[in-house]
């Protein structure tokens, strides 16, 4: 069951309770009926929070039904789902971030499609910033989220996220 | 046929001489697990600069301890991916170069196949057809062989690889890096069945495997409010079960399904003690049989990756265009054909 939390503007972030994995990938799932090309986006969170649960929702949700792998150890997963070009980022390897130029990762923030990235930190300040971040971490048996917009676009974003996730309390 | 394999898709720069009638005269590997102990992670670019400082040396070297000179070598294997694009054009480009003033055949090689081969270097290799249980830090996958080149995928992970499951797991309880081989030995000090995580896919009904989830239940064992670093070795003890558990189960499952009875385990964490010692007694009581690597081949090397070319090239495969320098990160080993097969 998702808890959203009330907003009290559009300035201020997005927060929901997530109960289990189930709802990490409920959240993934309304998040992909938010997303627009372009979206670069940021995912914070530690080792194990539910980053890759996310996107295999937003995948999932999308019609993507191969399999949904960490990119820990290949850096990028690329998907193309409903003629929607989608990157599924892991920089947690990186040692310095030169690496992100030098592996030309940054050919794929074009925007031409999604980005979504987990552990962007390691390739600042290269990395293109963000429309907004969204945040897990460990709230109990469960996890919190918090989805903050840092563009126009990401408040669109999010608003629509807002909706989703209030709709679908599943 | 003597042929020279260079392996570099990933950490290790591997180099090795092997010979069709002699066998392997001669192998190194220059570990680059230092330098990335010094950051504290495996470093993709760095790693590739690695490999190029170091191919010639270990050429050099390994041609000395087999006792050849580079006109004795009559092909060229290297390892084409999967892998680490920056850390396989390396190897490619010296393969196909160093092949092209030669003027002898180069050939790209598959990673994976160079390791489900590996064991056929043994002392008592395994005969075909077999299964073979590919478990790294990058790969965890079941493959049905029946020859080289002769391979259906029976199952594999879904999110997290084993290996990447036992680092990462090493890093929540507080482990350096690489903390997979780390959490086994810290597994040997504790007492498992504290922690009750859970067994991944182990009733799926599939041959596939998923440990995302596992590191999820460590992670919370680890921020919950009973958590003391005192338990770390049985948390590691518990992980380790748990996760040797769910890859005996399927390798099993996998023997049953195909109704093979050799079994062929490969990968870095196939030196996993505790794995070994399940899958040994496992099979033994089924009449089935479990063939490993020689244990210096368990991890990348340019043995394997020699071995496979070799084993190609005698089978009648042709090297495609010469100097085409040409990798694949993403590879699945399902499309490979064997040698000689249009």
């Amino acid at each position: 069951m998702i808890h959203v939390h009330h907003r009290a503007d559009d300035s201020s972030p997005l927060t929901a309770h997530l109960d289990d994995e189930s709802d990490t990938a409920s959240a993934g799932a309304a998040l992909a009926a938010a997303l627009r090309v372009g979206l670069v986006i940021y995912l914070r969170g530690d080792l194990g929070a539910g980053k890759t649960t996310l996107v295999r929702g937003v995948l999932r949700a999308l019609g993507h039904d191969g399999k949904v792998k960490s990119p820990t150890y290949t850096l990028i997963e690329p998907y193309l789902v409903s003629r929607l070009h989608l990157y599924h980022f892991d920089f947690y390897r990186f040692a310095v971030p030169e690496e992100y130029l030098e592996a030309g990762l940054d050919e794929y923030f074009d925007g031409n499609g999604v980005c979504l990235v987990e552990w962007p930190d390691k390739a600042a300040p290269y990395i293109a910033a963000p429309d907004l971040e969204i945040r897990l971490t460990v709230s109990g048996p469960g996890r919190r989220l918090e989805a903050l917009a840092l563009t126009e676009a990401g408040q669109t974003c999010i608003r629509k996220l807002d909706s989703e996730l209030s709709r679908n309390p599943t | 046929m003597r042929v020279l394999g260079i392996e570099s898709s990933c950490d290790e720069t591997g180099v090795a001489v092997f010979d069709v009638e002699a066998g392997l005269l001669g192998h190194c590997v220059h570990s680059q697990i230092d330098l990335h102990a010094t950051y504290g992670g495996v470093v993709p670019e760095l790693a590739s600069r690695d490999h190029i400082r170091r191919l010639p040396a270990l050429v050099r070297q390994v041609l000395a301890e087999s006792g050849c000179s580079l006109a004795q070598i009559d092909a060229i294997a290297y390892t084409a991916g999967p892998g680490l694009a920056g850390a396989l054009l390396v190897g490619a480009s010296y393969a196909e170069a160093l092949g092209m003033s030669l003027g002898v055949p180069v050939l790209p090689v598959h990673h994976l196949e160079g390791h489900l081969l590996s064991p056929l270097l043994s002392a008592d290799p395994p005969e075909f057809p077999f299964v073979a249980l590919l478990v790294s830090g990058g790969h965890t996958q079941l493959m049905q062989v029946t020859g080289v080149g002769e391979y259906v995928l029976l199952g594999e992970s879904l999110d997290d690889a084993a290996g990447e499951a036992f680092d990462k797991t090493a890093k929540l309880i507080g482990l350096g890096y690489p903390g997979g081989p780390q959490l086994a030995r810290l597994a040997e000090r504790g007492h498992p069945g504290r922690f009750r995580l859970p067994r991944p896919m182990l009733k799926s009904g599939d041959l596939d495997f998923s440990f995302s989830g596992l590191k999820t239940a460590v992670l919370n064992v680890v921020s919950g409010p009973e958590w003391k670093p005192e338990d770390a070795a049985d948390l590691a003890a518990d992980f380790q079960d748990a996760a040797v558990d769910v890859l005996c189960a399927k390798a099993l499952k996998a023997l049953e399904l195909t109704g093979l009875s050799r079994l062929v385990v490969a990968g870095g964490v196939g030196a996993n003690r505790q794995l070994r010692q399940r899958l040994d007694v496992a099979t033994r009581r089924k009449g089935w049989r479990v063939y490993y690597p020689e244990p210096e081949l368990c991890t990348d090397n340019g043995a394997m990756i020699a071995f496979a070319g070799a084993r190609r090239l005698a089978a009648g495969e042709v090297p495609g265009m010469a100097c085409a320098v040409k990798v694949h990160p993403r590879w699945p080993l399902a499309a490979l054909r064997a040698p000689g097969a249009a």
